[in-house]
């Protein structure tokens, strides 16, 4: 088992917060939380790869073939439809954001302090 | 009754899609008129489990084979069906407030709203009644997705939209550290369900012979990121003011009165179902990451809670200071604690959702939840400010509201919880009974403040109503009146009490939980002894009603509600998206250090 892909999604969920944290545009921030959730892809693909081994497709392989985990596979699925419904809002309301505050930066939004 | 488990999360489901897809067409009436049956319904089927005995429902027949399963499992255990319950009881209550006033643009779109709160109550009650940790995570984001929705629902004005993006970014982020931790716990185990990856760290431990390594540490701390920023622990709690204040009324009622509170329940069934065996992380670990961040909560949020004067957003707060004291109860792990919780969250519930309906009949009669612009605007609707009196008195734990006996149950367990309860009820309850005495009997000097440095005003809101209304509508007053009456009757059934010490009997059960859920045995056990009111504990209460009184009554002629030394910590709560998330992070460094140290 390498340690690289582990260390890549701890690498990529770090990244991505770090464009949130210091984003002046939540266009880009939107982006950036994109970027931290596939950070999760990369984690489920890693913890269900096997050396070797194929698609776990049984239709024109033998049925003691090595293949990957299927059950990560369909978890990053769910996790890209929850991911797109997520983008996408957050998106629409950002674009909202832009209609009534006039703006898309982070800092000049302050009604909501104290 | 076991086959009607998944029925609980599909009607709402149906009924959403049916709204979504005919909603268009019909009239208003009608469609809310299909949202409270399905709402209804879902409740009485929560209901009629929570009578018949505790059952495990394997979806598709996908049952285990020796201990293990790939299947979806739903575990109708009494405290996950009792939420389910609450979550349903609550929907039909705030679809009762809305009906006829409360306006829902975009018009010719009826049946939106209804739509979403069905959405909202199906991802609720699914999170409760899950017995496996991906669902969780999907019931999870369904809930979260549906609530950034309903906060910006008035997608035309500023405020919302703005909270709605701070709720989605942080809530969002806490939900991918949730699935990364349940990635890790897959890889060690091979299991998603709770019980199974419980029951599999327990046998690798087993053949180690040693107890968590780092991997499961990490695994704890990660999953526990996503519940606890549900749960808006200290430092993961500032998304909660700003959707809170911003949020139309009756998805604040669901938003405090129940959603915030499934981050508890979340965390404290993943940690007894996964994490309290042998292979898991040592009991002292999580009891000092719950009780400092729950302690942390209730002194930051009672703080916080005294110098607001936007009313929704200084019941937020009190949301935060008392979702702190949950924590602190859950924080004992044992089941008295956790009984005392659950009849804490019963009561709060009725109580919270109770002040935020009076703050909305405030907003639709006035255009306006500031206090101080609100002074004396009551003072022809004495019966709302006779509500939002007890709704206040009820926050401080007067007996015998559900609130004060859960607080009671809670507080002896421990000779230094009553100071803590007592103090952070009796600011909590005395800001509500400070405003409470400004708005409805014009007590104190009204008239503009000055600038105190960072705060939200509540001045020139939009009334939901669509236009001022003149009277408070009866609907929106009854429903009012019947949350409190129920929290008052949380308090003063005995049987409830004993069902609910019964079932944190079995919540906490680690080995049988897997056992019931994995072979088949008994879930739940047969009721036996339980607490009650005691003296001390009905004293208790009646000191932290009579401190909250005495607070209000001595701040209510002062000009100021600011708390000198506390500037710095007010202006932390920036509004700003990436401090937020920064904080985020910070807590997960938090949380790791105080669950290995």
């Amino acid at each position: 088992m390498s340690l690289l892909p582990y260390l890549t999604a701890g690498w990529i969920f770090l990244v991505g917060v770090h464009g949130i944290a210091t984003s002046r545009n939540l266009v880009h921030a939107v982006g950036c939380l994109a970027v931290t959730q596939s950070s999760t892809y990369v984690l489920l693909l890693a913890v269900g790869y096997r050396k070797g081994a194929t698609a776990p497709v049984f239709s024109d392989l033998p049925t003691d073939a090595p293949v990957v985990d299927p059950v990560v596979q369909a978890l990053a699925l769910t996790d890209v439809v929850v991911g797109a419904t997520v983008t996408a809002l957050l998106l629409a309301l950002v674009v909202q954001t832009a209609k009534r505050h006039g703006t898309v930066d982070p800092d000049e939004l302050s009604e909501l302090k104290g | 009754m076991d086959r009607l488990l998944p029925l609980i999360v599909v009607v709402p489901l149906l009924g959403a899609a049916v709204l979504v897809a005919a909603g268009r067409h019909a009239p208003r009436p009608v469609a809310e008129a299909v949202a409270g049956l399905a709402a209804a319904a879902s409740a009485g089927l929560a209901v009629a489990a929570l009578a018949g005995p505790p059952g495990v429902s394997w979806v598709g027949a996908w049952r285990p084979q020796g201990g293990h399963s790939v299947g979806i499992v739903l575990v109708g255990d009494r405290i996950g069906l009792g939420l389910a319950a609450l979550t349903s009881l609550l929907v039909v209550a705030v679809l009762a407030y809305s009906w006829r006033y409360f306006d829902e643009p975009p018009h010719g779109h009826g049946g939106a709203f209804p739509a979403l709160v069905l959405l909202f109550q199906a991802g609720m009650c699914g999170f409760a009644l899950t017995g496996d940790l991906f669902d969780a995570f999907v019931f999870f984001e369904l809930m979260g997705v549906v609530g950034y929705a309903l906060t910006g629902y008035r997608v035309e004005e500023a405020r919302p939209v703005q909270g709605a993006l701070v709720f989605g970014f942080v809530n969002s982020l806490g939900g991918y550290a949730t699935l990364l931790g349940i990635g890790l716990l897959y890889a060690r185990t091979g299991e998603l369900g709770m019980a199974q990856v419980g029951r599999e760290l327990d046998e690798a431990a087993g053949a180690a012979g040693h107890g968590a390594d780092a991997l499961v540490v990490a695994a704890f701390v990660l999953v526990l990121t996503g519940l606890l920023v549900k749960a808006a622990a200290v430092p993961f709690h500032f998304w909660l003011p700003d959707t809170h204040a911003v949020a139309p009324t009756p998805v604040c009622m669901l938003l405090s009165g129940v959603m915030v509170e499934m981050g508890g329940y979340g965390a404290a069934r993943v940690w007894t179902t996964v994490f309290a065996g042998p292979g898991g992380v040592p009991a002292a670990g999580a009891r000092r990451t719950l009780l400092v961040l729950g302690v942390a909560s209730a002194l930051v949020g009672a703080l916080m809670c005294w110098q607001q004067r936007h009313v929704k957003r200084l019941l937020a707060f009190s949301t935060v200071a008392h979702t702190g004291l949950f924590l602190t109860g859950i924080a004992l792990l044992t089941p008295h604690g956790v009984a005392g919780t659950a009849l804490y969250v019963l009561g709060h519930a009725g109580a919270k959702a109770a002040l935020f309906a009076c703050t909305g009949i405030l907003l639709d009669r006035h255009g306006s939840v500031d206090e101080c612009e609100l002074h004396g605007k009551g003072r022809d609707t004495p019966f709302t400010g006779l509500l939002f009196a007890a709704g206040g008195l009820a926050l401080a734990g007067l007996p015998p509201f559900g609130t004060g006996l859960g607080k009671a149950l809670v507080e002896e367990q421990s000779p230094w919880l009553p100071a803590l309860f007592v103090l952070v009820s009796a600011v909590t309850g005395g800001a509500v009974l400070r405003v409470g005495a400004r708005v409805f009997l014009g007590a104190g000097q009204a008239g503009r403040e000055d600038d105190e440095g960072p705060e939200t005003a509540g001045g020139e809101e939009e009334p939901e109503t669509g236009r001022r209304v003149r009277r408070p509508p009866v609907p929106m007053v009854t429903v009012a009146a019947l949350l409190l009456a129920a929290s008052l009757a949380v308090g003063t059934v005995p049987a409830l009490t004993g069902a609910v010490t019964a079932a944190a009997e079995a919540f906490t059960d680690h080995a049988g939980y897997a056992a019931a859920v994995l072979d088949g045995g008994p879930a739940g056990r047969p009721e036996g002894p339980y607490d009650w009111w005691t003296w001390t504990g009905a004293g208790l209460g009646l000191l932290s009603a009579a401190l909250a009184v005495a607070l209000a009554a001595r701040s209510v002629g002062l000009s100021s509600r600011a708390v000198p030394w506390s500037a710095p910590l007010r202006r932390l709560h920036s509004g700003h998206v990436g401090d937020y998330v920064a904080w985020t992070v910070a807590g997960i460094g938090l949380v790791s250090l105080l669950a290995l140290w």
